[in-house]
């Protein structure tokens, strides 16, 4: 078939007359989907965030672990051994006591009298272990606790296990409520065409009597669908959008150690994401209805 | 151009609405099809159209088998033919000139051609001037001149009208039967489904009779009734 100019202005004025006649149905398709995907906008950027934090966090975070004072080099060595090959352990780094006693002066700097009455220096010696991922700090941790010659084992355990609690949270309620109000943005746009064909039986008649091919007469239904899908994901992305160029702007003041994700290539894909998956919507909803009403 | 072999068609409520019916329609024919109500005619017609199956029996259309036809293939079997309802079936809220544009927009044909084949369709039924009108503001024998307009604008084999006169005086019939005959001449096959009797004795052409189904009679230039 060839698709003359007039097809396509054809598909754009049915397509616009429709979404006119329905526009209460068609803008409460047009809200569900902008709610549904504002919600997902917001968990895609608050992941986006969290996993830089925690990025930030695991070159930060380690692990102390504390030896007790009575080892030998050959006990040190196979404690060495036995952390490097813990799984999820990535670097393992011996920190004598005397190494650390003078990183402490260090760092005391011209408080250094305090420890000039020391005759003994009080530190025990210690590895220090970077993970592989912050999620394993805590597993790693209990695991290290057992080893023999272990005294104790210190790290960021409050923070991390906060973090993993929030995010998971985070995950589960926003997943949840996505896949709900996606499922109700595609059963409303397809009750939409649904009453679109309705509106429209007649002509289809008559179009089947002249000899439109059935994806003639099913195309304006399946661009109102993906019409309706992008209209709210384009709504979506422009609250997200603006919403979360204020919410970085009072971070930037109000948190300024928090590493935000500003950068635009790392969010394009978000707002990307969100206009493709309104048009998925759009296209499941429609399709379902002119499949099951446009049996031609 | 159309065969039909045995044609029977049974209703799901055991009906027999064609009975064993075998014709042919030669490419230019002037076919009046007629017989009392219930006769079969427009279930016969429906056949050709393919908007329905025979129950037993094939229907041939320029050596192409209409009942083996795969889906797709309809609405471009379609275009070969023009419909013309009693009840016209135009589309209300469109002018004059979009309800005949429509047959070809929906056939996919460029503008270009539109603007060509839409005015030139509206002259020959002689609606030149009401293009802009919508179809509730013309009389009922303007309305199946626009009708007869959509039907024939993308230049059909076939034009069947299905009690085309039904709803018209004598007069606006008799004009709407030269406008057939008119496109008849510009060789166009014309099968029309009537009641009315004094068109068919005064036109002389073919005439198809159908009694219950079955078909009773088949005469070249022949009248209403047997032996009139
Ligand atoms: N869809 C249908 N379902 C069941 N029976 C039908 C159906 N359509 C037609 N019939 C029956 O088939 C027979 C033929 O009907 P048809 O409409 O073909 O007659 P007709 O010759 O066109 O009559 P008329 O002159 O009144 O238009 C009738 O008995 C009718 O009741
Ligand atoms: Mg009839």
């Amino acid at each position: 078939m060839t698709m003359g100019r007039s097809a396509i202005g054809y598909y754009f004025k049915e397509t616009i007359d429709s979404l006119v006649r329905n526009n209460w149905l068609s803008l409460a398709s047009i809200g569900v989907v902008t709610v549904s995907l504002f919600i997902l906008g917001c968990f895609l950027l608050v992941a986006i965030n969290t996993s830089a934090i925690i990025n930030t966090l695991e070159s930060m975070l380690e692990i102390n672990v504390f030896l007790e004072s009575n080892l030998d080099q050959s006990e040190i060595k196979h404690l060495n051994e036995q952390l490097k090959f813990l799984p999820g352990v990535s670097e393992v780094e011996f920190v004598s006591r005397e190494k650390a006693l003078e990183s402490m002066l260090t760092s005391l700097g011209s408080e250094k009298d305090i420890t000039d009455n020391l005759d003994e220096n009080p530190l025990p010696d210690s590895f220090r272990l970077k993970t592989k991922n912050v999620e394993l700090a805590p597993q790693i941790a209990a695991n290290i606790y057992k080893f023999n010659g272990v005294s104790n084992v210190i790290y960021g355990q409050k923070i991390v296990e906060r973090l993993l609690v929030v995010t998971h949270w985070i995950r589960t309620t926003s997943l949840t409520s996505i896949i709900v109000l996606g499922l109700a943005a595609v059963f409303l746009i397809s009750i939409t065409i649904r009453v679109s064909v309705f509106f429209r039986r007649k002509e289809i008649g008559i179009m089947k009597y002249l000899g439109a091919t059935n994806w003639f007469i099913r195309f304006p239904f399946l661009l109102e669908g993906l019409v309706l899908g992008f209209s709210g994901a384009l709504l979506a992305s422009i609250i997200v959008y603006l919403g979360y160029t204020i919410v970085i702007d009072k971070i930037a003041v109000s948190m300024p150690f928090l590493p935000v994700v500003a950068q635009i290539d790392k969010l394009a894909p978000v707002y990307l994401g969100l206009l493709v998956l309104g048009l998925l919507i759009g296209a499941a909803g429609s399709s379902i209805s002119v499949h099951r009403f446009l049996k031609v | 151009m159309v065969r039909l072999y045995n044609v029977t068609k049974i209703y799901k409520n055991n009906s027999v609405a064609l009975n064993n019916v075998t014709l042919h329609i030669k490419k230019g024919d002037f076919v009046f099809l007629v017989g009392p109500s219930g006769a079969g005619k427009t279930t016969l017609v429906k056949l050709i159209f393919r908007e329905d199956l025979p129950t037993r029996g094939q229907i041939v259309f320029n050596g192409k088998n209409v009942v083996r036809m795969r889906p797709g293939e309809i609405p471009f079997y379609r275009r070969k033919i023009g419909m013309v309802f009693q009840d016209f079936r135009l589309l209300p809220q469109r002018t004059i000139y979009d309800n005949v544009a429509f047959a070809l927009q929906v056939t996919g044909t460029s503008n270009h051609w539109i603007k060509k084949l839409a005015p030139e369709a509206l002259k020959v039924v002689g609606l030149e001037g009401k293009e802009k009108m919508r179809p509730e503001q013309l009389s009922g024998g303007e309305q199946q001149r626009v009708c007869i307009a959509r039907a024939i604008v993308n230049n059909p084999l076939l034009l069947i009208a299905d009690e085309p006169t039904g709803n018209l005086d004598p007069g606006t019939s008799c004009d709407l039967m030269n406008l057939f005959q008119e496109i008849n001449g510009r060789g166009t096959t014309i099968v029309m489904a009537t009641h009315a009797w004094d068109i068919v004795d005064s036109m002389k052409k073919r005439v198809v009779a159908l009694s219950g189904g079955k078909l009773v009679r088949d005469e070249e230039s022949g009248a209403y009734d047997h032996g009139a």
